[in-house]
């Protein structure tokens, strides 16, 4: 055993110190689409594999469908470009209009609304936060960003934040994948089971929108009230603690 | 691709031929049908050193059933309940052809008598990881019989492939088994590839290489992680995860996804890395040592090693029978390495030592497996990148027209060996059916429990290091 209490020091803290001290990898991350310009005839059609771009009075991404592939970055950066960073408020979504950017004007009202309900809400939660982790459907990727939470780097518990088996004690149900029939049962189960207050999370294009799949599953809102989206394919660890964070009024 | 014309059924000829050729040596890699109009097609696949051949039988239209394949080839057992899924055609004779990927009752108990209960683990499970149903049947600790249940996480992937542009299918690929995306992005374009007849540019090949054994030493790591998690090694759990953690980064740093999407397109890749080799090199080393070394410790904690040697033991015979795919095959003495044995992209000439021999077929094995991929992987970044010349070269990729047709492509993934049969009709998929190593290998858990009990199963469980996104698709 002993070896491994040494091994345990071998390269001193490597926790990152967000979100009291700004961290590099997080500011550097590479998000999902948002759009720079605009144009009277943009003539974008078939070039979002998902069909994230709308053009009405604008030219608008659907962050809820980007699956970041890049394509209307490379061929259109005129219009297009990544967003820079995994974290801030930009990065989640409390409602599944608001993950269309530019926002529609109205919405920023309806936003800060629904952000004060979740804050009232949330209130008694404090500095214990337990989450339940519940897959409807993912393609496996989400589960590695949310396992890496419990790593060394992110260590969640340091915010008190912890993982729990049974529905009966979390908090904040984190949903991944996007809302196969299969899952459609045993989330829901998932859902009543957990006491109020309660937040859900919906992680990635895929629980936003169904991603790719998109024709047939359409995410995990038509199943349980989601109230924080986090796009991403599958989004960083950093973008879901965000979304942690912002769920539970730690962070606004 | 050879089509069976036999005055017997086609069926009967397929099972026939099957039965000739893998007494000859080849593998048995797959079973699919497709259906178009009344005619239902089998297809199924068999390795061989430098190809995989589709044996193809048309059922007579209207039929409702064939003679099942599973008592003469045990390996089609879960691809012919699949079938039975997807088409409603009937395997007459299969020994249990309960649904697979559509919802279905519980099967009644295997095992019965005195103090038999059925122990529901999953589809929730308790941490974080994907959903599937595992039912335990057991007297209290031993564990006579083990159900699994995948549907929960069908998506329908193969069907969403059908009318897309070969462009978009790579993005489809790589979300089907999201822990491999490299692989299946891969095995797909090697498909598509193969169609358009293309030759990619040598520095794509290359970076696809780097980018594969990092997805793989990623993927060992996380399954070395989660043994030391069963074991409650805390620190051992804390620094796999570190250096997974430092794997992920390396990847983004490089193309801007954390699991190398993005990367690997028809016709080559889509761009460089946005590190130069020698930067690329200078993180990998001290990681090497880093994860050499932890390694190296964690084969020689005892504690921890106890709960590894002679737990779910997969028999080199049955290996052998049923063709086990990747660290699972290789622990069990039956090794069919892509990479070795039908080479693409970079590998066919970099050098790929033959792996060592195991026969134990234990965790232990299937870990020290493992270990030396991991090595083996470093090894391959080093030369791929050594390889790479100093300024940047003219393309990253070819353009490629595919004809009109279909093949089956292929890639090792971490998990095993992956398959994509692709068809394409005038620039868009007309077919494409997945195969990962995760629904070929994940069938085999039935039958490691011989003797072990139930918190052997967590053990169990991480040494297959498979994929229910992969297995259920």
């Amino acid at each position: 055993m002993s070896i491994w209490a040494l091994r345990g020091l071998r390269d001193g803290v490597v926790t990152t110190r967000w979100p009291k001290r700004a961290d590099e990898y997080a500011d550097a991350w590479r998000g999902p689409v948002t759009v720079i310009g605009d144009a009277d005839a943009p003539d974008v059609d078939g070039l979002c594999p998902t069909g994230a771009i709308e053009v009405a009075d604008r030219v608008r991404v659907d962050q809820g469908k980007c699956i970041l592939c890049g394509r209307c970055v490379a061929q259109r950066p005129d219009l297009f470009a990544w967003s820079a960073g995994a974290t801030g408020p930009a990065t989640a979504a409390l409602t599944r209009e608001a993950l269309v950017v530019p926002q529609v004007a109205e919405t920023d009202e309806a936003v800060a609304a629904v952000r004060a309900a979740l804050a009232a809400r949330t209130a008694a939660l404090r500095r214990s936060v337990h989450v339940r982790h519940v897959d409807a459907g993912s393609d496996g990727s989400e589960e590695w960003e949310i396992q890496a939470l419990l790593g060394p780097v992110y260590d969640i518990h340091r915010l008190g934040i912890f993982i729990t088996a049974s529905p009966r004690h979390a908090d904040v149900l984190l949903v991944t994948g996007s809302g196969t029939d299969g899952m459609a049962g045993p989330l829901r189960t998932t859902y009543d089971g957990m006491p109020d207050p309660k937040v859900v999370i919906a992680v990635g294009t895929d629980a936003a929108s169904g991603g790719l799949l998109g024709d047939r599953l359409t995410g995990v809102a038509g199943h349980v009230p989601v109230d924080v989206f986090v796009p991403g394919s599958p989004p960083s660890p950093f973008g879901i603690l965000n979304a942690l964070l912002i769920a539970t009024g730690k962070l606004r | 691709m050879t089509t069976i014309t036999s005055t017997e059924p086609a069926a009967v000829a397929l099972r026939d031929a099957l039965i000739e050729r893998t007494a000859r040596g080849e593998r048995f890699a797959g079973l699919t049908a497709s259906r178009d109009g009344g005619t239902v097609t089998l297809s199924a696949y068999l390795a061989a050193p430098g190809r995989v051949d589709t044996l193809e039988a048309a059922l007579p239209p209207g039929a409702a059933g064939y003679p099942s394949l599973t008592p003469a080839i045990g390996a089609a057992f879960w691809y012919e309940r699949l079938i039975h899924d997807q088409t409603g055609i009937v395997p007459e004779g299969h020994p249990r052809l309960a649904p697979l990927v559509k919802p279905g009752d519980p099967l009644p108990r295997h095992v019965t008598g005195y103090g038999l209960f059925t122990i529901p683990h999953g589809p929730v499970r308790s941490g974080v990881f994907e959903s599937m149903e595992y039912l335990v049947e057991t007297p209290g600790e031993a564990i006579p019989h083990l159900n699994m249940r995948i549907f929960y996480k069908h998506r329908g992937v193969a069907g969403r492939f059908t009318g897309m542009t070969v462009e978009d299918g790579v993005l489809l690929a790589e979300r089907a088994e999201g822990i491999a995306s490299v692989a299946h992005a891969l095995a797909y374009c090697h498909a598509v590839e193969t169609l358009a007849g293309c030759e990619i540019p040598h520095e794509a090949a290359l970076v696809r290489v780097t980018h594969a054994e990092l997805e793989r030493i990623a993927n060992h790591l996380d399954v070395t992680m989660r043994l030391a998690d069963a074991a409650g090694l805390a620190v051992a759990t804390a620094r796999f995860a570190l250096h997974k953690e430092r794997v992920q980064r390396l990847v983004s740093a490089m193309c801007g996804s954390r699991f190398g999407r993005g990367v690997v397109v028809p016709g080559g890749v889509a761009a460089f890395p946005r590190k130069r080799p020698a930067e690329i090199l200078a993180e990998v080393a001290p990681l090497e040592r880093q994860v050499t070394a932890d390694m190296r410790a964690v084969l020689v904690t005892s504690s921890f090693l106890d709960r590894l040697r002679g737990t779910g033991p997969l028999t080199p015979a049955r290996a052998r029978e049923h063709g086990a795919l990747g660290p699972i095959g290789k622990a069990s003495g039956f090794a069919d390495d892509a990479r070795l044995t039908r080479p693409y992209d970079g590998y066919t000439e970099l050098a790929l030592a033959s792996p060592g021999t195991h026969q134990a077929g234990d965790a232990m094995a299937r870990l020290r497996v493992r270990a030396e991929e991991i090595t083996q992987a470093f090894g391959l970044i080093r030369l791929a990148l050594s390889d790479f010349p100093e300024r940047t070269p003219p393309t990253p990729r070819v353009p490629l027209e595919p004809r009109d047709g279909r093949t089956v492509g292929w890639a090792e993934a971490p998990q095993g060996e992956v398959l994509y049969d692709v068809a394409i009709a005038g620039g868009r998929i007309t077919s494409c059916q997945p195969r990962s190593a995760s629904f070929h290998n994940l069938v085999l858990m039935h039958e490691v429990f011989a003797g072990d009990i139930l918190t052997d199963f967590p053990f169990i469980e991480a040494s297959f290091g498979l994929s229910a996104a992969g297995a259920a698709l």
